[in-house]
């Protein structure tokens, strides 16, 4: 029987986990929105998580028939696409027996609940459809994809369009109704959401156009021509791998939380480890040259110098003060309105960095209020933050003993493009040009990877054989 | 410095410091009946026995300041300094002590302090002493100042010119102004004899400290270390009471060495040494049971501090000599910690690691103390490379309780001491692997 190793990282702002093999290599990511309950943010990571070791496992046994056959490959994406829209309605329907309640009980008047009611039956009507396109078509695009981002974007978009006496009502029932829905624990049934995702995908690309060109968009590429009048055999030769994939009982043999929620992780205590260590285990095991790694979450930065075996020898981190972590650049993109992940894009268009005081995130939300009357521009303005926030940084690797070679970046922040030129250029200015700086496309997983590795690794190390018990995930 | 709560493990030296104290609070309460003079004076580079030798009383504001943190009353002192104009910035010992003073000026024991009679700013190291005396003097108008000006060691050595420059203050404003304060005439043989009780103390306190190097060792050198160094560093030195508490904690100590027993915490023995630390700075006083309950929960054991050095690093070899009692306060005083140079530090703190066997190096960096927390991080780095342990760096403050996060606190320790866990592993597993 295959071995599995589970890591949880769970952060002030988002839950991840990670599925390893015995090579180490990662099978399975998940990841979610960190909410009021820590227990059903790590339970709803790690179910994502072992979804997509499934997927991947079905990717990895077709690895020849999807080189000889790229379309395969398309169906398979298609399909986990799909299936995550699955899990998407059935998170609706809850929310939506929520909004009820809520309904009920906070009109009191039958008259006032029946109008809400059919305020919410429209709105609902209106971007469902919107949804399940995007989830179908992949056009959710760099967007966040938690369930909250999507139903509370939308939600708002609808709720905007309607009369401004309705605002109020409709958002005090949604506030009321959206934490209880995303804290319950859904269970999905693999194997229906799977059929049903199948099923979906049938009408898609049924309902294709006939005549679509190469590269025309990204939703009718040559793959997709493919499919069109092929996909009935696609999915009958994929059904067998997809049943075995679905049948697979995933026997994670040990596992390790982290982050900053750590201690309420439904974990035993040995299983527990700080995310300092985790992040620069994985950021080792990713880039073995690795002696300096930065770590920007959400809420925290982290400074950390590891030595040859990725062990740490000493760590800094700013746990006094917001300024300079994600949360940051959350305000921030709040206060301009725009989503987090725009910031980075339009910050790469600055002419110039605008000097922004990085001592306090709320003050740096007033001084841009006060830069933009003062006519500067809002690129200018988000260049000058960006740097702000890796000029923090840079003093708290300073005080950790500086950088040395290789340095990694990792956390959520290592997706912001604008954060990345910053700190390459910062690096490099104050450390030389021959440092070289890793960056991987999984860098937010590098806690819940060192985790993962730590579970892997202890089994033959550190903790006494008789106290580990094997858990079996149940999850579909 | 006196045990805390009453539910704690003591052991005996502990209850009869505890009395030793509380007397001395007592005989602090009634000067006004018995005629005798106070001296209000800072414990590193202290002139206990001067003091003591003109039958005066010495009152030490940092011990109240730290006394008052313990006893959860500071809080509201600070803010009395505060609202008198009394920066957030400005060191909590300062604040907190004159919050007191405003209050009414109750000692830690709930007995009135005395007013002083005497100012005298003997201070090494710290340059706030200073700042701080100039409003002791306006709270206090009409008390005499005498300043004890000590060099610092900025060669790293102390030279005869300097012990000359010392005794000269000594004999030309000090000791007039105690003469004159006290209404007797100065006894240099009443001293010296003083002085050999010192040095018998200072020897056994010596000892004691480096029973540390036993594995597991038999005390915990800086939270219990506290309570060891509080009778020398305080109103006891050169008196045959001292004597008397550290031979009996000697005892004790040895006494646990034989058995092969682990230090006393205020939940009772440690039952397993797993990390041994150096460590530098002062620790918090405001959550000192909460603080010290971190390291004993994970067995960690504090093999050597620096904090327990602020009031004389008598194992450098320093000993208080009745031969020449003026050149040996000079010389006392120009020897506490923090009045040697920041390489003088990190050669005696190296020196720890590697004589007390040490798994790793951490620092309590303190927000409002200046001459502690100058230079930790270069004294941090230097021991990093140096000495190959992993390195630890938390930040708490004296006695101002906003600055003291248990939540920070114990995440960067817990992460700290899993740092020293897994590099033992992989390093019995590399030493392994070579044989």
């Amino acid at each position: 029987m295959n071995k599995y190793y589970l890591g949880v990282d769970l952060g002030s702002t988002t839950s991840k986990a990670v599925i390893i093999n015995e090579e180490d290599e990662i099978i399975g990511r998940g990841i979610t929105n960190t909410r009021a309950n820590y227990a059903v943010a790590a339970d709803i990571a790690r179910d994502e998580a072992v979804y997509n070791a499934r997927f991947s496992i079905l990717k990895k046994k077709l690895e020849k028939e999807i080189a000889a056959n790229p379309h395969y490959k398309k169906y398979i994406n298609d399909l986990e696409s799909v299936f995550q829209y699955e899990q998407f309605k059935v998170r609706l329907d809850k929310l939506g027996e929520e909004l009820l309640k809520t309904c009920k009980t906070f009109f009191k008047d039958e008259a006032t609940q029946e109008k809400m009611l059919g305020h919410l039956r429209s709105i609902r009507k209106a971007f469902k459809p919107v949804i399940k396109h995007d989830y179908l078509y992949n056009n959710l695009g760099a967007k966040n994809q938690f369930f909250r981002d999507i139903v509370s974007e939308k939600y708002n978009e609808e709720v905007n369009k309607l009369e401004l006496s309705l605002f109020e009502p409709l958002m005090t029932v949604w506030d009321k109704s959206i934490s209880p829905a995303e804290n319950q624990l859904i269970t999905f049934d693999f194997r229906e959401l799977i059929n049903k995702a199948m099923n979906e995908l049938k009408e898609k690309y049924k309902n294709l156009p006939d005549t679509v060109t190469d590269n025309s968009s990204v939703n009718f590429d040559a793959e997709m021509n493919l499919l069109k009048g092929n996909f009935d055999h696609v999915s009958e030769s994929l059904r067998t791998h997809i049943d075995e994939i679905t049948e697979i009982e995933f026997n994670i043999t040990n596992m390790t939380g982290t982050g900053y929620g750590r201690a309420l992780l439904p974990f035993p205590e040995d299983c527990i480890r700080s995310e300092i260590l985790c992040h620069a285990f994985g950021a080792h095991a990713i880039f073995p040259g690795t002696r300096t790694v930065l770590d920007i979450g959400g809420q925290d930065t982290k400074a950390i110098q590891v030595d040859k075996y990725g062990l740490v020898t000493s760590f800094q981190m700013n746990d006094r003060c917001a300024a300079g972590c994600g949360r940051y650049l959350g305000y921030i993109a709040d206060e301009m309105s725009i989503s987090l992940n725009e910031l980075g894009p339009m910050a790469l268009k600055a002419e110039k960095e605008v000097t922004i005081c990085s001592t306090c995130t709320v003050f740096a939300g007033a001084e841009l209020r006060e830069l933009t009357n003062l006519g500067e521009k809002k690129e200018d303005i988000l260049g000058g933050l960006h740097k702000a926030i890796i000029m923090r940084a840079m003093s708290l690797i300073a005080r950790s003993g500086g950088v040395f070679n290789e340095f990694t970046f990792t956390g959520g922040v290592a997706r912001n493009p604008a954060v990345i030129k910053y700190l390459s250029q910062l690096v490099k200015e104050n450390y030389g040009d021959k440092i070289k700086i890793n960056i991987h496309p999984d860098s937010i997983f590098m806690g819940a990877l060192g985790g993962a590795m730590f579970a892997r690794r202890n089994l033959n190390m550190e903790l006494p054989s008789g106290k580990k018990e094997t858990a079996v995930m149940n999850n579909g | 410095m006196s045990t805390q709560t009453k539910e704690a493990i003591k052991e005996k030296s502990m209850i009869i410091q505890k009395d030793m104290l509380a007397r001395q609070f007592h005989e602090l309460s009634i000067t006004k009946e018995t005629g005798k003079k106070v001296v209000y004076t800072f414990v590193p580079g202290n002139l206990t026995e001067l003091i003591l030798s003109f039958d005066m009383l010495p009152v030490y504001p940092e011990i109240n300041a730290l006394q008052s943190g313990m006893r959860k009353k500071s809080a509201s002192y600070i803010k009395e300094a505060e609202k008198m104009g009394f920066s957030e910035d400005v060191c909590t010992y300062v604040k907190c002590d004159i919050g007191m003073m405003l209050n009414g000026n109750i000692g830690p024991t709930g007995e009135k302090l005395p007013p002083p009679d005497l100012l005298l700013l003997s201070y090494t190291g710290c340059f706030t002493f200073m700042k701080w005396f100039e409003n002791l003097e306006h709270l206090y108008p009409g008390v005499p100042v005498a300043m004890l000006h000590t060099p610092y060691q900025e060669d790293g050595r102390i030279t005869p010119d300097q012990v000359e420059y010392m005794v000269k203050q000594l004999k030309e404003d000090v000791i007039p102004k105690m003469e004159k304060v006290s209404g007797k005439k100065f006894d240099e043989e009443r001293l010296a004899k003083m002085m050999v009780n010192s040095a018998k103390a200072e020897d056994l306190l010596v000892r004691i400290l480096a029973s540390a190097k036993h594995r597991p060792s038999p005390i915990d050198a800086y939270f219990a270390g506290v309570y060891y160094i509080g009778p020398i560093f305080t109103a006891f030195r050169g008196t045959e009471e001292a004597v008397e508490y550290y031979t009996e904690l000697y005892d004790e100590v040895m006494e646990r060495v034989r058995l092969g027993l682990g230090p006393v915490t205020p939940e009772g023995e440690m039952k397993e040494e797993k990390f041994r630390l150096v460590v530098e700075g002062p620790p918090n006083w405001t959550n000192f049971r909460e603080f010290w309950k971190i390291f004993y929960d994970a067995g960690a054991v504090i093999v050597a501090s620096s904090y327990t050095k602020v009031g004389g690093v008598y194992d450098l070899g320093f000993r208080h000599d009745s031969t020449e009692p003026l050149e040996s306060l000079a010389k006392y005083c120009m020897g506490c910690y923090t009045n040697m140079n920041l390489p003088q530090r990190v050669d005696l703190l190296a020196g720890y690691v590697k004589d007390f066997k040490a798994d790793g190096f951490l620092i309590n960096s303190i927000k409002s103390c200046n001459s502690f927390s100058a230079g930790q991080l270069m004294i941090m780095r230097e021991i990093e490379h140096r000495m190959e342990v992993p390195v630890g760096f938390i930040e708490s403050d004296l006695v101002d309780p906003r600055y003291f996060s248990y939540a920070n606190i114990k995440n960067r320790l817990e992460s700290y001491f899993q740092m020293l866990g897994q590099r033992k592993i992989i390093m019995e597993q590399e030493t392994e692997k070579i044989f």
